[in-house]
Formats: C-alpha cells, sequence, structure tokens
C-alpha cells in the first residue's frame, strides 16, 4: 500500500470542487439541490442534498468509471492488496450477487456452508446454480455454526464434479474463521474459483493481530461491506477480485444488477472511509480491539455470562477468531438471546446487533465511547441481577439443519407450487425462503425438503420472538411448498 | 468592555452571564473546559459550554443534596459521591462527625485539578482524611459494590454530555445494589421547565421510580440553572424523605448552612402542579 497516494481522496476532492462552481443543474435528480422539497433541507442538510448529484463528467460514472471514479477504485484496491475494486451501492448483497452471478450459471454447482447469507441464496435464483451445503460443525454449547475445515471441503469437492466456486465466510456474524488460506490453496489445486463472503470482515484488512483477510489468503473475490466496519454509509459496499479474474466481464455482470443513477453521497463515503481506514485503520481497530477486549472481561466477571473469545479457537473448525465481535452467551442466566435484546432495547434504550436462541452480539466500531461500553456492561449486569433464572438447556443440534437439496434454488422459486397448513408440508419441497431474523440465516430455501425437524424448529424460532421473514405468510401457518412431491 | 459567556438553555432561550475574563480553556479526555471571572456569579466553571457550578450559587446544590438525606437517614457512615470532583458536596459532608469514609469517584482528572487550582476554597472539601477519590467510571467502579453505602449523591448533572451514563436504568439500578438495606440515593433532576429537559426530566422519574420502593423528588432555586428552576431525586430503600425526616435530630447538630433548613426541607417537598402531574405520569408508564 502507498501511503502517500492513500492520503488523496479523489472522488471526496471532486465532490469538494463540484459543490463549490454553484453550477446551475437542469439534470437529475429534480429536487435541484433541495430546493423543490424543502423537508428534504431540514431532515438531511444543505450540504448533504447539495451534494445528492448524479453522475456528470467531472464526476464520472460508475458504471463506466474512467476518472475520479477509476482513480478511488485503485486506491481502494491498492488499500485492500486486491487486484481491482468495485464500488458498489446496493449494498453487500448485491456484491455478493455479483460474485456468485461472475463465476456460476445454469447447472453449475457451488459449495457453500449452510450459514451463508440469504443474498448467496437470492444470486442462484437468477443464475440457476445449485448450492450444496458443507456439514459444518456446530458448537454444541453456544449454538452457532463453526468454520469449514480442508478436510470437508475437499470430500464435497471431490463428490461434486460440476462445483464451479466455493464460498467461505470470512468471518461469520460470530466471528469464527475457517483456514481461509489453506482453503484457498487447495480449491485452487482443484480448478475451482474462491469467493469470500466479507461482510463482516472489512477490519481483517487492517488489523495487525486480526485473522487473515481473503485477499491475503488468495481469495478470487470478496464481498466488503464497508458500512459496517468500515465506517462508511449504510448501503455503500466494495467488491474486491484477485489476478484469476477478469475485471471487465465482473463489471459487466456489476452493470447488471447496479442502478445507473447510483448515489454519489455513497460513493464519496467510501472514497472518505478508504483513506480514512488506510491511514488511520490500524489504531482504530487496535483500540475496537481493545474495547471488545475489555468488554469481554467485564462481562465475563459479572458471572452467568459468556462472552467468548479466542479461547474458542482449535485449530480446525474455529481456526481462527475475530476477537472484535463481542457475542455473548446468555442461556446460563436463563434467558434467550433474543430476550437479552429486547431486555436492552425496551428497558436500557440499548439498540445490539442481534440476539439469536443463545447469544447476543454487540457490535463494537470505530465510533464508540468507553463510557458507552461501561453502559452496556453495567445493563447486562442489572439484566442479571433482575431477571436471571435458572440456565436453560440448550437443545443445540436443532440450530443447524442440513438440509437436503432436491430441486435448485430457480427451479423450485419457478414451479408450481400451493400453500399447505405448515404441519403438513412435511416431505413437502419448499417453495419459498423462511429466515428467522436476527441472524438472518435461512432455515428453509426454495427447493429443499421440507423435514419435521425443520417444522419444529421455525415454530420455535417464531415463538421465541424471533423476526420470521422471507416466507409469504406472515402468521407461518402455512406454507408455500411444490405441488410435485 | 462587552464581554458575555453565553449559554442555550433551550434551542430559543438565551442565558448570557458578563465576564470579567477567561481564566483556563481544556480539553480533556471526556469534555471541554473552561473557567471564567464574572461580576455577578465570581468565579464559574463550565464544561461543553454549559454552566456546571459558580461560586455565587453552587452552595445551593451542595447543601441540598447533603443535608436533606442526612435529615432523613439516622445513621450514615459511609457514603459515595458520583462526579463531585470540585469537593463541594464533600465540603458539605465532612461537617458531619458521624461519617466514616467519604469515596468520589470522578473520572475526569483534569476537572479535579482544574478545580483545586481555581477554586481552592471548594476544593479542600476533598482533603479530609475520609475522602477517597478514585478516577475510573462510574458504572464500572458501581459493579463492583454491594451492600456497601449508606449514602450515594450522584452530582453529575448534565443527561446529555460525558455524563449521560449516569442517568440510566443500569446506572440506578447498580447504584440500587451498592446501597446497604436502607440506603438512599440523591440525584441531580434536572430542571422541569423547558421541552428538551422536561423529557429528560421525565425519562430519570421513570427509571429511578421503577427501580426503587421509595422516590420523591424535591426542587430549589438555582439562578445559573435552565429557567432557574432546579429538581433533585430522592430514591430510598426504606426511609421517606417526609414520614421519617428527623427535624430535631438534624437541628441538634448544629450544623451552619445559608439555603437548607428544616422548614425548607419540607417545602421543597411541595412541588408545583406542572411537575407533580408530569412525575405522575411517568410513574404510571
Amino acid at each position: 500500500m502507498d501511503l502517500t497516494k492513500q492520503a488523496s481522496a479523489p472522488l471526496y476532492e471532486a465532490m469538494e470542487k463540484f459543490r463549490k462552481k454553484r453550477i446551475v443543474p437542469f439534470d437529475v435528480p429534480g429536487h435541484k439541490r433541495g430546493r423543490g422539497n424543502p423537508e428534504l433541507i431540514d431532515l438531511l442538510g444543505e450540504r448533504c442534498v447539495g451534494i445528492d448529484v448524479n453522475s456528470m463528467k467531472p464526476l464520472d460514472n460508475l458504471s463506466h468509471p474512467v476518472s475520479v471514479i477509476k482513480e478511488a477504485e485503485e486506491l481502494t484496491a491498492d488499500a485492500f492488496g486486491a487486484e481491482h475494486a468495485f464500488f458498489i451501492v446496493g449494498g453487500t448483497t448485491q456484491a455478493v450477487q455479483d460474485m456468485v452471478l461472475s463465476v456460476c450459471k445454469s447447472g453449475d454447482e457451488i459449495i457453500v456452508p449452510r450459514n451463508v447469507h440469504k443474498s448467496v441464496l437470492n444470486a442462484l435464483i437468477l443464475c440457476g446454480a445449485t448450492p450444496v451445503y458443507v456439514n459444518t460443525e456446530i458448537d454444541a454449547r453456544l449454538g452457532i455454526v463453526l468454520g469449514m475445515t480442508v478436510e470437508q471441503v475437499e470430500e464435497v469437492i471431490v463428490a461434486h464434479p460440476k462445483a464451479v466456486a466455493v464460498l467461505i465466510n470470512n468471518p461469520t456474524y460470530y466471528g469464527i474463521c475457517s483456514d481461509i488460506k489453506s482453503i484457498t490453496d487447495m480449491v485452487h489445486r482443484h480448478g475451482l474459483k474462491v469467493l469470500a463472503d466479507e461482510a463482516h470482515g472489512t477490519h481483517l484488512y487492517f488489523g495487525d493481530h486480526l485473522p487473515m483477510n481473503a485477499m491475503e489468503a488468495g481469495a478470487d473475490m470478496a464481498a466488503i461491506s464497508m458500512h459496517k466496519s468500515g465506517g462508511s454509509l449504510t448501503q455503500s459496499s466494495i467488491l474486491l477480485t484477485g489476478n484469476g479474474m477478469n475485471a471487465n466481464y465482473v463489471q459487466t455482470i456489476i452493470n447488471i444488477t447496479q442502478t445507473t443513477s447510483a448515489s454519489y453521497l455513497l460513493l464519496t463515503s467510501l472514497d472518505i472511509s478508504r483513506r480514512n481506514l488506510a491511514l488511520r485503520g490500524r489504531q482504530s481497530f487496535q483500540k475496537v480491539t481493545e474495547w471488545a477486549e475489555y468488554a469481554r472481561e467485564e462481562i465475563n466477571s459479572i458471572g452467568g455470562y459468556y462472552a467468548y473469545g479466542r479461547e474458542l479457537v482449535n485449530g480446525t473448525s474455529v481456526y481462527d477468531f475475530d476477537v472484535t465481535k463481542l457475542c455473548v452467551f446468555t442461556r446460563d442466566i436463563g434467558l434467550d438471546g433474543i430476550e437479552v435484546y429486547d431486555i436492552l432495547r425496551d428497558e436500557f434504550d440499548i439498540q445490539i446487533e442481534f440476539g439469536d436462541i443463545g447469544n447476543i452480539m454487540a457490535y463494537i466500531s470505530i465510533g464508540d465511547r468507553i463510557q458507552d461500553i461501561e453502559r452496556l456492561v453495567g445493563a447486562l449486569a442489572e439484566i442479571s441481577r433482575i431477571y436471571s433464572k435458572d440456565g436453560k438447556q440448550f437443545e443445540i443440534d436443532r440450530q443447524m439443519l442440513l438440509p437436503e437439496v432436491i430441486k435448485s434454488p430457480q427451479e423450485a422459486f419457478y414451479a408450481a407450487k400451493e400453500r399447505r397448513r405448515i404441519h403438513e408440508c412435511v416431505g413437502y419441497v419448499s417453495g419459498e425462503f423462511v429466515m428467522a431474523y436476527p441472524p438472518g440465516i435461512p432455515i428453509l430455501a426454495p427447493g429443499e425438503l421440507v423435514t419435521e425437524d425443520i417444522v419444529d424448529y421455525i415454530l420455535y424460532s417464531k415463538e421465541k420472538g424471533c423476526s420470521m421473514q422471507g416466507q409469504e405468510d406472515p402468521s407461518l401457518q402455512t406454507l408455500n411448498v411444490l405441488k410435485e412431491r | 468592555m462587552e464581554f458575555w459567556f453565553s449559554e442555550l438553555h433551550s434551542p430559543h432561550v438565551k442565558f448570557g452571564i458578563r465576564v470579567e475574563k477567561q481564566l483556563f480553556s481544556g480539553q480533556s479526555d471526556y469534555q471541554r473546559i473552561d473557567v471564567f471571572e464574572s461580576p455577578e456569579f465570581g468565579k464559574f466553571l463550565t464544561m461543553n459550554g454549559g454552566v456546571i457550578f459558580s461560586e455565587q450559587d453552587c452552595f445551593i446544590y451542595n447543601e441540598m443534596v447533603v443535608h436533606v438525606p442526612m435529615a432523613v437517614h439516622p445513621n450514615v457512615k459511609k457514603v459515595l459521591i458520583i462526579g463531585g470532583g470540585d469537593g463541594g458536596v464533600a465540603m458539605e459532608l465532612v461537617q458531619y462527625p458521624s461519617i466514616e469514609e467519604i469515596d468520589v469517584v470522578e473520572q475526569d482528572e483534569m476537572f479535579v485539578d482544574v478545580c483545586r487550582e481555581y477554586f481552592p476554597e471548594t476544593a479542600e472539601g476533598l482533603e479530609d482524611p475520609r475522602v477517597h477519590m478514585y478516577h475510573v467510571d462510574a458504572l464500572r467502579f458501581l459493579r463492583n459494590q454491594k451492600d456497601s453505602y449508606d449514602l450515594i449523591i450522584n452530582d453529575a448533572t448534565d443527561p446529555f454530555g460525558a455524563s449521560e451514563g449516569f442517568f440510566t436504568r443500569e446506572f440506578y439500578g447498580s447504584c440500587y445494589k451498592a446501597l446497604r438495606e436502607d440506603g438512599v440515593l440523591v440525584y441531580q433532576h434536572g430542571s422541569p421547565f423547558y421541552d428538551e429537559d422536561e423529557e429528560a426530566c421525565r425519562n430519570m422519574h421513570r427509571k429511578v421510580y421503577h427501580t426503587f420502593p421509595i422516590s420523591r423528588v424535591y426542587q430549589a432555586h438555582i439562578p445559573t440553572s435552565p429557567s432557574g428552576y432546579w429538581l433533585f431525586g430522592f430514591a430510598s430503600k426504606k426511609y421517606h424523605p417526609l414520614q421519617d425526616f428527623r427535624e430535631e435530630e438534624w437541628n441538634a447538630r448544629g450544623i451552619h448552612t445559608e439555603y437548607y433548613t428544616t422548614n425548607l426541607h419540607r417545602g421543597a417537598f411541595m412541588l408545583p402542579k406542572y411537575v407533580e402531574e408530569l412525575l405522575e405520569e411517568e410513574e404510571d408508564r
């Protein structure tokens, strides 16, 4: 990384220049610097609406970058150690879809862990490829999905000659990392591509003692949520490619899924954030790491809670752990994670990232303050003092049910379907998604066999207060299944 | 010379103090601290642009947060002051020989240093051998305290600034845990008059009311506070501030005051109707 060059922010500088020129707009957007919609100015401020503009010569064009966006993308590639970087304004969901669409086509298979984000499965509906799930281990106590091992992935590759790529979560939502380097080397020996979902891993590129990032491991593509740990605006994201990819083809794919009116607020925030990370990222994430470790220690000393960390690392299914993820197992105080999540918000005015059945996760980032971390720890101590009950037994093996894929997601999505009462769906093929939020991992996806265990798990998650999404019937009394059994 | 300090008490109301000179300006890890010299209020200290105390009116709340609980709780031996790095509250407390230990938790060392330099008379309260100062976050300090204090005084005033963590349910709950079975918590309850202050005031009462069995609010007139009107909270596990009031005992102690009297004690709990109403509304939530 060239630090002198990283000190510049070409798109940001072009925006500043543009703002000072006071160009008269006879182009879109029609609010014309907010004048046509004064409430927008009240809400967002004049500066913000004043730079909500469309692509034009001095500001380049995202779908065919030649000047300032191109330079900003080149600097980003340099900062992340990638061959090429693409700015994305449709969220990391879009970046993930573009990764998948860049390597798969109808009839192909793609190897994924079950705790894959729904954006991957949605991309398969678009392109017609079929997922092959790796049977990853689950931590029986915590109820979280662990990483993939080299052997597990290789076994699946050998059994599935139609597979063209392997997707790796780096890290998972819970901070679990697979041995991405060895997996990548092995997958490449078999001639397949490696895609990394780094929605929760931007900081891995700027930390001294953090797990290895995908580009360093030699992965072919990585989807980076700059707006999560990177500090850019919500919905802005980055797609990175390594030297095994044709950047022009990837740009073509991106242009299929991306808007032709990309927001300059989002794009500029990517440019500024990249500069910030390149220049100050290491210090910032050092601080984040210290805060997370401090909070972990304090939470563990309350008693009853288990804020897990590097002690989970075992060299195989937990090859590495991202210590910036502050996850806490809550069942030993007799409360589900989702219950603690709700109490924190409703009674203590603290919004955390997610609560699932056994865990909560508090997102620690460059925007935190130590006094807020004290509040979080204090609130957890209070919840334990006021609400703790006998520890709950955790029926863990139900958490991750490896589905049997009967049809490709695309076939199932477009097949003739019928609505059946949920208990009568056992033995049928699902025609829709059922996801529990948080953490947004599919319990059922189109093309998968509905089993008794899956139905039980859906109803259990619903009863526990998870927001159930993806399915057509919000009450979940019925499911959409394929007519044909 | 027209040299004025001004502070917005609401987005539409500005409070001004003519200043003779600025004595100090600095940025600590937590806040910006300034000290001014003024003809009307003497020296006064501000944090992030808001007045924290002035030489002329600080006696009012120092007395009100100390003597009100001391005239109710019969046997205060161990006291915790949250904030209070200026020493004003400690100064009132050291007048009671029966108190054995006073812990002061003030995270901001710069604040203590500035008070020692510019307000040495007030800071003298910190020199008493019974006083121990801790420079840590109060929530962190409280987490390790259980059944340890007879009286906790939260001297932090600003629910929107660096001390916002001391106006939260986790804070009040931690205080409850740190107090002995008959312990009392007294805290700055803000000003109920302007809109945004009213909301903070409501939130505080709701959180405390649902944490402590007894939760009453009392008032004082403090010229530098928003609208000149200020409330305090009296939260208690056992003693009621009026039913368990030990008027004669307190008067027999012969403590010197300039604001507090046992007559005023009763009156302070008699609130205007609009304040009573807003507090009652929160009690039902």
